[in-house]
């Protein structure tokens, strides 16, 4: 029997080319590269896991504006293992994320963009650029409200690029405006056109790596040289390379599966993302918001000057194409990270400032809050009265919706709990009126007597008195 | 394995004719393949670019009779594309805000934030449109009251007929800030 199996073996083996096909799997690698190096591999293995549920989820989905909502709502409540499955798409994507921006930071930290290793870094650049475009066309075939909105706030970011930004605007909805021929648009680009890019450059960046081979971990003072280096690099492997496949991959192996449990585990137990509301633009009560993984780029939008944006759609692309040319700005030298202090620094300050971006994005103060009730008697401090009816008044003007009192309403503008120790009655009114700082005038909205009760409810705004405090005149 | 099987390039000195002749055929070659693509390619392109081209009619949509709105408030109305694809189902529904300033006068906002294109919502108290997004504010004629928004709300051109009021088009209006 095992004759008879060893036999056909090497009848396939000589007519496919198996072993062939396969020997790269063993190409010569540098010994000491270790677990530093899994998250190019774990990336790859987030993109499979993609790759899989995607067909799969392709499998019931209709890209149709009027029947996605309602196949995703088999799809999560219906389908046998359909919520496990949206989970295992949702978190494939989360970890592919994650994991091309540890290898990101890893390769730059390492020098490994330099000679000859230029092109395996734009090519990985661009495919990280693909994995936010097909994280975020992704976020768009849940085809809900959230989801339809999104595709608005894109086209009018489109509508912002210099020249063709109305073209661009009109090719993102398939027409003026949303429509029947929005979602397939999106489906065709999400499922078919990015990823069929995406495999080429995944194949060139794979061939790349093994044609430069696998960079050795920087030693602090050797430089690159790139009339020296390859001579070097293959003395090293000669010295002291081991074979890739299996005394280094097995690492990778090892990441991968652990990274392949994390997001099975999230997709059991925590489940896909809720789906909102279904896709219906005539209902405005809506509050569009990006997947995490772009949440940081929607605050950037309103925190930074409103005269700048525009820019931005130039700045960004600029900020993309340097990151993409670092290799040929700079590619011989120094590669310990050690040695380049500049490297840490733009790493860590990137990775501040997404995070910082990425936490204002989740609180969003400068939005209204909608939810705002009115005031309780307690917070009030009154049941009748001038205090009482601007209480009142302070919710029925959405004031509410934009101040705080005592933890209560929004975060848009000023906490004005204690807002009577600062500012005076006419004061009050002033501001009230004229607005500014970001507030809206409320002069021709507001009647006389409406303006006495709301200062005099903001004015009963002040810390309480306690009795230490107290003057002595005042105590006796 | 047989790695020998898989060299076939020719190592041999070739006359000037076969390599004249073999020159040609490469140019022939590639003529022909980059014809295919245009063949294939130049539609697909057409097809898929189509809508960049599309001219939208220009057509009036009803948003209801007159008396249905009063003199000061301001109230969505959900109004259709007028040339839907069939298949659009409730994306094919849209909603302006539609402001009754006198017996005679409406202004219709585009519900869109010039922002972002977020949704807009009327705060009927305040007389003010807030956005849900980056906290954009509107007075209620659709001017800048705060937050990022470049300009004022879109308006719709608006005309009373036949006692019913209509809107110009529906279109997502697409902000230019450069």
């Amino acid at each position: 029997m095992k004759r008879l199996f060893t036999a056909t073996w090497l009848w396939l083996d000589d007519r496919l080319g198996i072993s062939v096909l396969l020997k790269p799997m063993k190409h010569i690698a540098p010994q000491d590269s270790k677990w530093w190096y899994v998250f190019g591999t774990a990336t790859m293995i987030a993109f499979i896991v993609q790759v899989a549920t995607g067909v799969a989820l392709a499998f019931s989905f209709i890209p149709s504006s009027s029947q996605a909502y309602e196949t995703l709502v088999f799809i999560t409540n219906n389908a046998p293992f359909g919520r496990f499955l949206r989970g295992l798409h949702y978190y494939g994507a989360c970890a592919m994320v994650l994991m091309i921006g540890a290898h990101m930071a890893q390769t730059f930290l390492f020098g490994s963009y330099k000679f000859p290793r230029e092109m395996t870094w734009s090519t990985g650049v661009l495919l990280l650029a693909f994995t936010i475009v097909m994280g975020f066309t992704g976020q768009l075939l849940r085809w809900d409200q959230t989801a339809a909105w999104s595709v608005v706030v894109a086209a009018e970011q489109a509508g912002r690029v210099p020249f063709i930004g109305d073209w661009l605007a009109r090719f993102i909805l398939g027409g003026t405006t949303i429509g029947g021929a929005t979602l397939s648009r999106f489906f065709a680009i999400h499922v078919f056109v990015i990823p069929a890019i995406m495999f080429a450059f995944i194949g060139l960046h794979v061939w790349l790596i093994l044609r430069h081979g696998i960079s050795e971990p920087p030693t602090a003072g050797k430089m690159v040289n790139p009339e020296t280096y390859r001579q070097e690099y293959e003395e090293l492997l000669k010295k002291s390379g081991k074979p890739f496949w299996p005394d280094l991959a097995w690492r990778d192996v090892v990441f991968g599966t652990g990274l392949i449990l994390a997001i099975a585990l999230f997709a059991f137990f925590i489940g896909p993302p809720a789906l909102d509301k279904p896709p219906d633009p005539s209902v405005l009560n809506a509050d569009p918001r990006p997947d995490w993984y772009l949440l940081w780029y929607f605050a950037l939008f309103a925190l930074i000057p409103a005269k700048i944006e525009g820019y931005l759609m130039i700045l960004g692309p600029i900020v993309i194409g340097i990151i993409l040319f670092i290799p040929v700005l700079n590619n011989k030298g120094e590669r310990a990270a050690s040695r380049r202090p500049w490297a840490i620094a733009v790493v860590l300050l990137s990775v501040i400032m997404i995070g910082s971006l990425w936490i204002a994005g989740q609180q969003s103060p400068w939005s209204p809050n909608f939810e705002a009730v009115p005031l309780t008697e307690k917070v009030i401090g009154a049941t009748s009265g001038p205090v009482f009816e601007g209480a009142q008044l302070f919710h029925d003007k959405a004031c509410l919706n934009c101040h705080l009192i005592q933890g209560y309403g929004g975060r848009r503008g000023p906490d004005l709990t204690f807002v009577g120790d600062k500012l005076t009655r006419d004061n009050i009114i002033i501001r009230i009126v004229n607005g500014g700082d970001n507030m809206p005038a409320f002069g021709s909205s507001l009647k006389p007597q409406e303006l006495d009760v709301l200062a005099a409810f903001l004015q009963s705004r002040k810390r309480p008195i306690r009795p230490q405090d107290q003057s002595p005149i005042a105590q006796n | 394995m047989n790695e020998n099987i898989t060299d076939h390039s020719l190592a041999r000195v070739e006359a000037p004719e076969v390599l004249s002749r073999r020159r040609f055929l490469e140019k022939l070659s590639i003529t022909l393949v980059g014809f295919c693509a245009a063949v294939v390619g130049l539609p697909l392109i057409g097809f898929v670019i189509a809508p960049l081209f599309r001219k939208v009619p220009e057509q009036w949509v009803t948003l209801g009779k007159v008396g249905d709105f009063q003199i000061g408030k301001t109230a969505s109305v959900t109004v259709l594309d007028p040339s839907p694809l069939p298949w659009a189902g409730i994306t094919a529904k849209n909603a302006v805000w539609l402001r009754r300033e006198s017996e005679t006068s409406f202004i219709a906002f585009s519900a869109n934030c010039t922002h972002l294109g977020c949704p807009v919502r009327w705060m009927e108290g305040a007389e003010l449109f807030l956005c849900p997004c980056h906290g954009g504010a509107y007075y209620k004629d659709g001017n800048v009251a705060a937050g990022p928004p470049p300009r004022p709300l879109f308006r719709y051109d608006v005309r009373i007929e036949n006692g019913e009021v209509k809107i110009n088009a529906v279109v997502v209006p697409i902000s230019t800030t450069l």
